[in-house]
């Protein structure tokens, strides 16, 4: 997540081109006061730094996960669906209670029990559109290896069956809507669920491992209403079991997922 | 063995089947009154086929596996499938309703789709939002404002005789709203109405399909419920 730093109202960002900055000291190594000030340009004034959110690149080139998304549709995804989410949320900001906060903190709070402030749906949208294009990388798909098999293996039964319980959550839902893999922190197991509009396990207290975009402009372009063969093509060719290795690892630092090795005397 | 099992259910069948003589009305897809390029260039033959063959038929074909369910768990008194079918039947049902009242709502160029209200609708228009105009206006406002999926309706409140501009969420029907609301209009904000051909830019759908709404079949509507 990228801070952008935003000078007040007064600042017009351009040359200063006022009486005092034109005065240029002739001995420019002395720390004189008439060395430039560049957080305060005009002396008198008040000034209050801002920091808004932007638009995070997804970490690879938009045609890269061709030919099951195409590069069309990552440039209205990202460059206008997301990107429209973002600038919203920013607007928002400039009067919300809740600017400072970070984005998950916000989602959280703003989600508000179910009764959703105005914020959530745009801050959410960020924030599950982050996670999704790290959810997926060129050449991903297949199976996962190691730790992360293993889990999957044990909350699931086999790989086998966490596809297809994924994908039929994934087609379950009625209007748009997002599909996850999450981890439970008070089970400690790995799970799959399916949420409405921008709903997401944070909202739950849960960690997300995988996040799948169902709204219809996620596909349709590519798939057109053909919704089981999108799925499919994540599942086998885009995401990206290294960041759910990742983000296994982090979620560890919370939650225990180990068997305890007790020692036998 | 065999043949005492299959009396018994037969037997058990003939009830059942004395019970569900009330016919089981399962809902077909209406046929549209145009073709699918009918009303290019506003919306694309392509989006039509797909919008009336995949997405209606697939309301329709849904809608009827959730009444089959619930005729059997309400044959069995199976209260908690009853409860839990509503909203598989109200979200396929819902999208049956709302699609076929759509394809009504739109006509070609050159049958007179896109011709503005006369007569008594295009009045109570003028009452209730000040002008023609002024009701687009609000319509784009709500349609591009919805979030999510959802329909922006021109409604006809029956109780207090007159028009209101309401949204529903996924495919609510408009009665979801209020009971005595009668939809004269609805316009479909789902992306898959317009995406292949405007992609995210929904206002400009929006500001387009105003050429083929048909008026006349909204005055019908409107001057039945309105006496």
């Amino acid at each position: 997540m990228v801070l952008q730093l935003v000078m007040a109202p007064n600042w017009c960002g351009c040359g200063v081109a006022s009486a005092n900055s034109t005065k240029i000291s002739t001995n420019a190594f002395k720390m004189s006061s008439n060395r430039f000030n560049f957080s305060k340009p005009y002396p008198g004034r008040a000034y209050r730094v801002t920091a808004y959110y932007s638009l995070t690149t997804p970490p690879y080139e938009l045609d890269a996960l061709e030919p099951y998304m195409s590069k069309r549709t990552v440039e209205i995804h990202w460059g206008k669906h997301h990107n429209e989410h973002v600038e919203r949320l920013n607007k928002h900001l400039k009067t919300s209670a809740f600017y400072g906060h970070t984005l998950e903190e916000m989602v959280k709070a703003t989600y508000n029990n179910g009764s959703p402030l105005v914020e959530f749906n745009d801050s959410s949208s960020v924030w599950s559109h982050d996670f999704f294009w790290e959810s997926m990388q060129p050449n991903g798909g297949s199976m996962p290896k190691g730790g992360v098999l293993d889990q999957i293996e044990k909350d699931f039964g086999t790989f086998t069956n966490f596809k297809d319980e994924f994908t039929f959550a994934a087609l379950s839902i009625f209007g748009p809507g997002w599909v996850w893999l999450y981890l439970k922190k008070n089970e400690r197991k790995l799970a799959v669920a399916p949420t409405q509009n921008a709903i997401s396990p944070l909202v739950w207290g849960d960690i997300p491992i995988i996040g799948l975009d169902m709204w219809e402009h996620a596909y349709y372009l590519d798939y057109k209403d053909d919704r089981s063969a999108y799925v499919n093509n994540f599942l086998d060719h885009l995401v990206s079991w290294h960041s759910v290795m990742v983000r296994m690892m982090r979620a560890e630092a919370f939650v225990n997922l180990g068997k305890p090795k007790i020692p036998v005397a | 063995m065999a043949l005492l099992r299959s009396i018994a259910i037969s037997s058990n069948k003939t009830i059942t089947l004395a019970r569900s003589a009330r016919s089981l009305t399962t809902a077909t897809l209406p046929p549209l009154p145009y073709s699918y390029d009918a009303l290019e260039p506003v919306i694309s033959g392509e989006i039509m086929m797909l919008h009336h063959q995949k997405h209606h038929q697939t309301y329709v074909t849904n809608y009827n596996s959730a009444l089959e369910l619930l005729h059997t768990a309400m044959d069995k008194g199976d209260v908690s499938a009853v409860v839990g079918l509503q909203s598989a039947v109200k979200f396929n049902g819902g999208g049956h309703i709302n699609h076929s009242i759509f394809w009504k709502n739109l006509r070609p160029v050159n049958a007179g789709g896109g011709e503005p209200p006369h007569k008594k609708l295009g009045w109570q228009i003028d009452t209730d939002f000040g002008s023609f105009n002024a009701l687009i206006s609000k319509m784009n406002a709500e349609g591009a404002a919805l979030q999510g999926s959802g329909w922006v309706w021109l409604a006809f409140d029956k109780e207090l005789k007159r028009l209101k501009v309401e949204t529903t969420a996924n495919q609510d029907p408009l009665v979801t709203k209020g009971a005595t609301l009668v939809p004269l209009l609805g316009i479909d904000v789902w992306e898959h109405a317009y995406y292949l051909q405007y992609k995210n830019v929904k206002l400009e759908y929006l500001k387009n399909i105003w050429k083929i709404i048909n008026w006349e079949y909204a005055g019908e509507v409107y001057e039945k419920e309105a006496q």
